[in-house]
């Protein structure tokens, strides 16, 4: 099995460890250069399956302004860019209340987004 | 298109010329190949009306200098711009200083300068406290006075305007011949003709002048680098303090601006292309160290922006005016560097009566006055404002809130006479822009109200014309569709 | 011109002016009104769609929309009044308000007392002397955030961003997301002011590379820019010659610092702070002038609307007790900046007097440079009244202690002074 060894550097606080976490498959074997659990944590997840939330705005028809919007969750970092896309292509009208699901399951991710706003 | 009288250029003289002509019976033209009036060295120098001490007597420098300083008070009253004669002190820190001062002095009071007189360095600083402990001599000239270099110039535009004259923009000239009695001018925009014409084109008049003249004449672009400060400081100096001139001009200067800032500048080097107006650091570092010796206090602090201007330096180092020998009803103002905006009304007034006599012109019957402009928001009293916002409610919306500029104000220069166009064409017009955030809060706004009163998409509006535009899409805008559906 | 009165005004309906209303109608006032100059209130909120906000307050995260939909609803659901659409025009010592709007035209207040709470700005390109022409492609981060975020215009195409500051690496992201080409970050300083996070999942993610200790030297650009030169600086932050890197860019960024706004600050003589560019405030955020009181980015620029919104909460009480004469009367004593830190806030405090319930005071700065394992250590005179370990303490957060009530209670007539200690 390939073994890795990632550069991960954590974002929990300020100190910003920079941690060598090694990867073998998707298993984690090794987190060196930490300095608290939260960083192992992160690390956990990072090496293996990072997660982003994904903000964006919206041209909707009726408004004068963008709709701001959201995953309700973070999805799969590598689901970024084809989420955009599928942003880029809502066809929205006013009236959208703050929290109102605008996509479902966005990029089979399972996760909705929703407006953050209303207009 | 025809007209009896074609002036070329759209800067202080061209403008001033062309308010001149417009109150006689004859159909002038103004063409300016930059996007907006004032766009030359009339747009970024020092607005100082210089009071006459520095010109060689006997120079046309001196003369238009003099007589120019002279009808300034008056013109500005008549155009409603800001006009205001805070005086200047020349400044010196040695014995070869004093000389010099001494030779102003004399030369000033042989120019017919009014109210000079020599003090020394303590006096000076009693009237201007600010000022480096090492001044050991001064000239004080009580007449030197500020105005708004642009604003003065859009006011001359729109008098000229409205007394018909027209203006055409982005109109550059390429060719010029005479036959049968008209002056034929190529331009980018389509042939002119005229039975007059007017070369009045700053950094490029040696250009245009070439192509009607066999005389030649060298214009070398001078150029002056700046800074601004903020208004929200008290003001170190309440006149122009000039270091004791040298070879290359009047020297770095520190100065209040008619809008309360105060500006340290300008630098002077000669360059090669007129239009190039970038600032470069190691010439804004002269001109800072240049400033802390006037005003030893001076910090970066408080800089708002800093600029830079062409001045049109004439080998020869005087002002070229009036006709032109080997050519036809061909006039010019050439090498119009400072004091040329000092200059610039008398050099009209001298241009306009050559070319009156030449063409016998006559007065019109109906001359309408300068268009009103109302007082600027900033400047106006509690009880003022409330009567602007209740005639016009868009007085009650501050767009620029550095220099609280309103709604009311900014569209209205966008449909003054000769309106501006552009973001920096409003923001000299009326100031949103002009504050400590330099239009980071403003621009959006302002962006909109162009494209409102213009009528055309906010994607168009430009910075000051040309591919200047401020955006270059929108967010639904998808290069090549949608990979997914 | 019609004069009106009102317990308090707040000037200004961001995260700062909302806090400041809820904590003063919570502390029993009731005539207040907040005016807001954009027309919605929310303030810098309303353009920062990311995520982010609100862990410490609501321990959950949130936009910024939605963070500042928390404060409305709770201003709505109190019944405050408010004005939007309407600047203030002056202030003045004797807390006269004179506003402006199209609807009522000119209003003047006289308030019992006034919270300004309007903020920061942006720190202008030309306030940095770059060399170059003057073309348009150039903005102040928050200005392009503006331009996507609420206008729905894309600022540029091929981007370069000047400082690395929260604003900035934000913005890289989303105009990477939006479409453009972000080439690069550069930070003048050795370290980057924005959070750890936002280099990881702004710049990293995309591949953006951060350019530390290097600067824009010069913009070219006849009409729109045309690229940037950056340069590398040494430790007195000059450029070092033959460390030049061009880039050819549409769009430049500018994410060089923010400053307070206090203009209105100055109109009413209100005493300010050369380190904070803010008002000097006592423990019950008062400023030099009695009645007035500031919060949040006007008073010093925070890093998170959440210690804005506590901040603001404490300042609306305060401003309460103000109107209900509760306002503490102990001697003042002055807290000065220390070894290694940088602008102490509040910058006085008050010894309680006899009947006088002490309170905690939270005390925040900024620390000069990057402390690993550092101590902090509060003297009151040459007394130590405090000392606590910080792990990590650096200029890109602001750091904060609490000094509790009971050493509050026991402090002398001295001088309070912080120091960083490595």
């Amino acid at each position: 099995m390939e073994t890795k060894v990632l550069n991960i550097t954590c974002i929990n606080c300020p100190v910003g460890c920079r941690m060598n976490v090694t990867v073998e498959g998707d298993n984690v074997v090794d987190i060196k250069d930490y300095a608290c659990p939260r960083g192992v944590k992160y690390a956990k997840q990072e090496a293996v399956a990072p997660l982003r939330m994904v903000t964006a705005v919206t041209k909707v028809e009726g408004s004068d302004i963008p709709l701001s919007i959201k995953t309700a969750e973070p999805i799969p970092k590598n689901k970024i860019s084809d989420c955009m896309i599928a942003i880029r292509c809502l066809a929205l009208s006013s009236p959208i209340k703050a929290g109102e699901v605008v996509l479902a399951n966005v990029c089979d991710t399972g996760v909705d987004i929703i407006a953050t706003k209303s207009v | 298109m025809e007209y009896d009288i074609i002036v070329v250029g759209a800067g202080v003289v061209g403008c001033s010329l062309a308010r001149e002509l417009s109150m006689y019976n004859t159909n002038v033209a103004v063409i300016d190949k930059a996007y907006d009036v004032c766009d030359g060295s009339s747009k970024a120098n020092s607005g100082i009306v210089h009071a006459g001490y520095d010109a060689e007597w006997g120079s046309s420098k001196a003369k238009y200098n003099v007589e120019g300083a002279r009808l300034y008070p008056s013109l500005c009253a008549e155009l409603n711009v800001p006009y205001k004669r805070c005086g200047a002190l020349v400044v010196g820190f040695s014995d070869d200083d004093k000389e010099t001062l001494k030779r102003l002095y004399n030369q000033g009071i042989k120019n017919g300068v009014k109210e000079l007189s020599l003090i020394d360095g303590e006096e000076a600083r009693k009237l201007e406290p600010n000022l480096n402990k090492k001044v050991t001599c001064a000239l004080n000239v009580p007449t030197s006075a500020i105005i708004s270099p642009y604003e003065l110039t859009y006011a001359l535009a729109d008098h000229a305007a409205v007394n018909g004259v027209k203006f055409y923009l982005e109109t550059e000239l390429l060719d010029a011949q005479f036959v049968d009695g008209l002056w034929h001018l190529k331009t980018n925009k389509g042939e002119f003709t005229a039975k007059a014409f007017v070369n009045c084109s700053g950094v490029n008049a040696a250009k245009i002048n070439r192509l009607i003249s066999r005389k030649s004449y060298q214009i070398i672009p001078r150029r002056g680098e700046y800074y601004l400060l903020d208004r929200l400081i008290p003001l170190p100096f309440e006149r122009t303090i000039f270091q004791t001139p040298g070879r290359m001009g009047k020297g770095v200067l520190v100065s209040p601006t008619v809008h309360g800032n105060t500006f340290l500048g300008p630098s002077s080097n000669d360059i090669e292309d007129g239009s190039d107006t970038s600032t470069t650091v190691d010439v804004l570092n002269f001109v800072f160290d240049k400033a802390r010796l006037t005003w030893p206090e001076a910090t970066m602090r408080n800089v708002i922006t800093t600029f830079a201007g062409n001045r049109a330096h004439e080998d020869h180092g005087d002002f070229v005016i009036g006709r032109v020998e080997d050519a036809p009803k061909a006039y010019q103002a050439l090498g119009i560097e400072s004091p040329g905006l000092t200059a610039a009304p008398a050099i009209a007034v001298e241009l306009k009566n050559l070319i009156v006599e030449d063409m016998q012109l006559d007065k019109k019957d109906n001359i309408l006055p300068a268009p009103h402009r109302n007082k600027p928001f900033i400047d106006m009293t509690d009880e003022e404002r409330a009567e602007a916002a209740k005639k016009d409610p868009a007085y009650g919306k501050i767009v620029c809130r550095c220099e609280q500029v309103t709604e009311a104000e900014i569209r209205a220069a966008i449909n003054r006479p000769v309106g501006a166009r552009s973001i920096d064409a409003v923001k000299r017009r009326a100031r949103p822009g002009s504050g400590r955030c330099q239009g980071g809060f403003c621009s959006t706004r302002v962006m909109e109200i162009l494209a409102e009163e213009l009528k055309i998409s906010e994607l168009e509006v430009t910075k000051s014309g040309g591919e200047s535009k401020i955006l270059t899409g929108r967010i639904e805008d998808v290069e090549g569709g949608c990979p997914i559906c | 011109m019609l004069e009106k009165h009102v317990d308090i005004l707040i000037i200004g309906g961001g995260p700062a002016g909302l806090a400041a209303a809820i904590g003063a109608k919570e502390q029993g006032v009731d005539d207040i009104l907040v005016i807001e100059r954009e027309d919605s209130l929310g303030g810098i909120l309303g353009q920062c769609i990311h995520n982010g906000f609100g862990l410490h307050r609501f321990k959950v995260e949130m936009t910024g929309p939605e963070y500042a939909q928390m404060d409305i609803d709770k201003v709505r659901e109190l019944g405050i009044p408010t004005l939007c659409d309407t600047m203030v025009l002056s202030v003045d010592e004797n807390r006269r308000v004179v506003a402006i709007n199209k609807e009522q035209g000119l209003m003047v207040f006289n308030a019992g007392a006034v919270i300004l709470a309007m903020g920061c700005r942006e720190r202008p390109f030309g306030a940095l002397g770059i060399a170059g022409t003057r073309c348009s492609g150039i903005f102040s981060a928050g200005t392009a955030q503006k331009y996507v975020n609420l206008m729905g215009f894309i600022p540029g195409k091929k981007v370069f961003i000047l400082g690395s500051g929260d604003i900035g690496l934000i913005m890289a992201r989303r105009m990477t997301l939006q479409g453009s080409e972000v080439l690069g970050v550069a930070e003048i300083m050795p370290y980057s002011s924005g959070l750890n996070r936002n280099i990881v999942q702004c710049l990293d993610d995309y591949g953006i590379p951060l350019y530390l200790k290097h600067t824009v030297i010069e913009v070219r650009g006849k009409e729109r820019l045309e690229g940037v030169t950056i340069a590398e600086v040494d430790d007195m932050r000059k450029p070092i010659p033959g460390t030049e890197k061009h880039f050819d860019c549409d769009t430049l960024l500018l994410s060089v610092g923010l400053i307070p706004e206090n203009e209105l600050s100055q109109g009413a003589n209100v005493e300010m702070s050369n380190t904070t560019s803010g008002p000097i405030v006592d423990d019950e955020f008062q400023t030099s002038k009695a009645g007035i009181f500031a919060c949040g980015n006007v008073l010093h620029v925070h890093d998170l609307v959440d210690f804005v919104s506590d901040e603001s909460m404490k300042a609306g009480k305060a401003a309460a007790n103000f109107i209900n004469k509760k306002t503490k009367k102990g001697t003042i004593i002055n807290m000065l900046d220390g070894k290694g830190v940088r602008g102490v806030v509040p910058q006085k405090l008050k010894i309680p007097v006899d009947g006088e319930d002490a309170e905690n005071v939270q005390v925040m700065f900024r620390p000069d440079k990057v402390y690993e394992n550092a101590r902090v250590k509060v003297y009151n005179g040459d007394n130590e009244i405090y000392s606590v370990k910080k792990r990590i303490l650096a200029p890109g957060e602001m750091a904060d202690i609490i000094l509790k009530k009971d050493i509050i209670q026991n402090l002398q007539n001295a001088p309070i002074r912080v120091d960083i200690e490595s």
